[in-house]
């Protein structure tokens, strides 16, 4: 009887997804899917990925990008004890004050402290870094999002596609290669079709095999390199993702048995009256 | 609310003593338990309640929300963001909130679109469909300004944008856009007055939203014939029957709104925002909220001046225009039936517009460069058309199909049909059966 309905359910979908989207022309090579373990509705986040995700950014990443939202305390969440986190903070010396005398110092970082930022302001970043500040990390897995293009961006409703951020920095980080030939290289960029805002950037490419070493037997290759600093900053990103998708499942099992509920009893109330 | 005779008696001494002294059980009676609505009203009708609970979900969590947020530029990125991480449950509240907005519209557009399909917007309820213009209104302000509130970059960027628009304006243009802003460019001053803004607004929506439904129990609803309703054996009582039905829609809707919170929160959200606001660097593709872009592209697609009009201005002018357009919709409709189901071309056109209409928020998310912005124009040139030539001319010369005498018949005549083919009632196909 209801065509309005029906049109309307068919006509939703398209208009639910109507969603912003980034310029068409970049990357040149859009980033290649990955498989991860917290995609899903029961994803999780592996730990000891995680955690070689942490050392990847500390060895790999840390001296040109921050870290600056997420505290140490926080990192108990990779499956460090207490201990392991204040010995890890302990690491990192960070500035406090002023003290009784007026004066700032550093002190060894605490657990309640958050990972400082390697240059004093965007502005020395800038200058240390042939003008381009290397931005800070924190978010970097939700703030980086490939156009997907019609028709993925609906699919991606149903397949629930939540992983571009991930996929884009693995993409990024394994895409680096020899410009072709006849390409206009400016001094002090690197050639990466995978690069979200055009054909080059001022990053070098940061990981090589073997420049990490892991202690739990992973392949120490630029591939299991980039997987793991991916993972660790949609970590960084997302940090209550598990808890998210986990209250999720029970709110969505709430809602359909106390829906089948609701619709019997309508069907009880409705029973007798033609409508 | 429903005017006339009142059914509430109290059945105790101290209702009794209540009511004589102030009736609000017998109001609240009288409007959702024995307020009488057409018996065949199908789940396009549920949204008003959807809407009125999504409203209080926005209302509620909002309000959380401003217990953690800090309305400084300095402050607000990173207020969100401890929201997000620090504050015991704060990402679900903040994901319900961001992802409610979009709820909220989602509502609201089918709430429209099954007027325009049913002619609810006609006589006598033209005050009702314009107050529900004013709420769509208030709600596209709110809803810009808590864009802003979290200072990444498109919230910065788009309300450079559109607060730009208002400098379009001959003579006041400059000054209105300063008052706006607070000042010559988006800064504190902006957030601040935005912050406060978008927390003022939702309850001019509740009072508007009082009106509306006022409004609503004195006609009485449509419903999908658009006869009026003529005996009692039209209708039914609020209670139980509009109440479980209206339960039921919400808890499918809430199930849909789960699903975006739980499983994919930023997918109707823009990366850009999880970038701190940079008053020094322009977002390559500055781009609104889904729910903005047909009118965006309206915005966009006059690029040549007409006359005295420059394109700036006459972009400005088609973008409020296609809103303003819909305040007048009672009296450009000049169809002497209500319901779409009566009238075949109207009913055609009516889908032409609605998927222009989607078609419109796709060319909005895209450049204006290409052959997008002739698809623009032509689109925009169809959205006004249907409402300033389709609507007033089809009312002349179309012939509506027949139209039952009441609602009760049309019921009856509908079951005679489908009832041979499923004796028991709603078991082959729930989803058609109102």
């Amino acid at each position: 009887m209801n065509s309005f309905i029906k049109g309307f359910a068919a006509l939703g979908i398209a208009l639910g997804a109507a969603h912003a989207v980034q310029a068409a022309e970049y990357p040149l090579v859009k980033p290649v899917e990955q498989d991860w373990s917290f995609a899903g509705p029961f994803g999780t986040y592996e730990r000891s990925q995680l955690q070689r995700g942490l050392k990847v950014y500390r060895e790999g990443c840390a001296a040109c990008h921050g870290l600056e939202r997420v505290s140490f305390r926080t990192l108990e969440a990779l499956g460090y004890s207490e201990a392991q986190v204040r010995a890890l903070a302990a690491e990192y010396e960070v500035e406090d004050g002023p003290d009784s005398s007026g004066e700032m110092f550093t002190r060894p970082a605490i657990p309640s402290d958050h990972f400082p930022s390697p240059f004093p302001n965007a502005a020395a970043a800038a200058a240390a870094n042939n003008g381009a500040a290397p931005p800070d990390l924190s978010l970097i897995a939700k703030a980086r999002a490939v156009e997907r293009g019609f028709p993925t961006f609906v699919f991606d409703i149903f397949t629930q596609y939540a992983e571009s951020g991930p996929d884009y920095i693995y993409s990024l980080l394994t895409g680096y290669q020899d410009a072709p030939e006849g390409y206009n290289q400016q001094p002090g960029t690197y050639y990466n079709p995978h690069f979200i805002a055009g054909t080059s950037l001022s990053m070098p490419d940061p990981i090589s095999d073997g420049q990490i070493t892991y202690d739990d037997g992973a392949p120490e290759t630029q591939d299991q390199y980039a997987h793991d600093v991916a993972a660790f900053l949609m970590w960084t990103a997302e940090p209550h993702l598990e808890a998210r998708k986990r209250m999720g499942f029970n709110v969505m099992i709430f809602l359909v048995l106390f829906g089948g509920l609701v619709y019997l009893t309508k069907r009880k109330v409705w029973g007798g009256v033609d409508h | 609310m429903s005017g006339g005779h009142s059914t509430y008696s109290p059945k105790t001494g101290i209702g009794r003593w209540f009511d004589a002294r102030l009736p609000l059980p017998r109001l609240v009676h009288d409007s959702f338990v024995s307020y009488p609505v057409p018996r065949n009203l199908n789940y396009a009708y549920t949204f008003g309640g959807i809407l009125s609970l999504m409203l209080v979900v926005q209302i509620v969590t909002g309000i959380v929300l401003a217990m953690h947020y800090a309305a400084s530029t300095e402050l607000a990125f990173d207020s969100v963001e401890k929201i997000m991480r620090d504050v015991n449950s704060g990402w679900l509240i903040r994901y319900l909130h961001a992802n409610g907005a979009s709820m909220f519209f989602i509502a609201v557009y089918i709430h429209i679109f099954r007027g325009l399909y049913y002619g609810s917007y006609k006589a006598p309820r033209e005050l009702l469909w314009i107050l529900g213009v004013i709420i769509y209104l208030l709600m596209m302000a709110t809803a810009f300004m808590g864009y802003v509130l979290p200072w990444g970059q498109m919230s910065f960027w788009g309300a450079t944008v559109i607060t730009g628009f208002f400098t379009a304006i001959p003579l006041v243009g400059e000054w209105i856009q300063t008052l706006l802003l607070g000042g010559f460019a988006v800064d504190n001053p902006t957030l601040n007055r935005f912050f406060s803004l978008h927390y003022l607004l939702p309850f001019m929506i509740a009072g508007v939203v009082v009106l509306h439904v006022w409004a609503l129990h004195v006609t009485g609803q449509t419903n999908p014939t658009g006869i009026e309703v003529k005996s009692k054996t039209d209708t039914v009582a609020f209670t139980p029957y509009a109440t479980i039905k209206d339960g039921f829609a919400m808890i499918v809707f809430l199930a849909m709104f789960a699903y975006f919170v739980f499983y994919i929160p930023n997918y109707l959200g823009h990366a850009d925002n999880y970038i701190p606001a940079d008053p020094l660097k322009t977002p390559a593709h500055i781009v609104p909220e889904w729910y903005f872009l047909p009118f965006y592209a309206i915005l966009r697609a006059i690029t040549f001046n007409i006359g005295p009009i420059d394109s700036k201005l006459g972009g400005v002018l088609a973008m409020f225009g296609a809103i303003a357009v819909l305040f007048f919709v009672p009296w450009l409709d000049t169809s002497k039936v209500r319901s779409a189901v009566y009238r075949p071309w109207y009913k055609l056109f009516f889908w032409l517009f609605l998927v222009n209409a989607v078609f419109l928020g796709w060319l909005g998310s895209r450049p204006a460069e290409g052959w997008y912005i002739p698809a623009m124009q032509v689109s925009t040139l169809f959205y006004f058309a249907f409402f300033l030539v389709v609507m007033p001319i089809l009312g002349l010369i179309e012939t509506p199909r027949r139209l039952p005498n009441s609602i009760t018949e049309a019921v009856l005549e509908k079951n005679k049909g489908s009832g041979t083919a499923h004796p028991t009632g709603a078991t082959a196909s729930p989803e058609t059966k109102g």
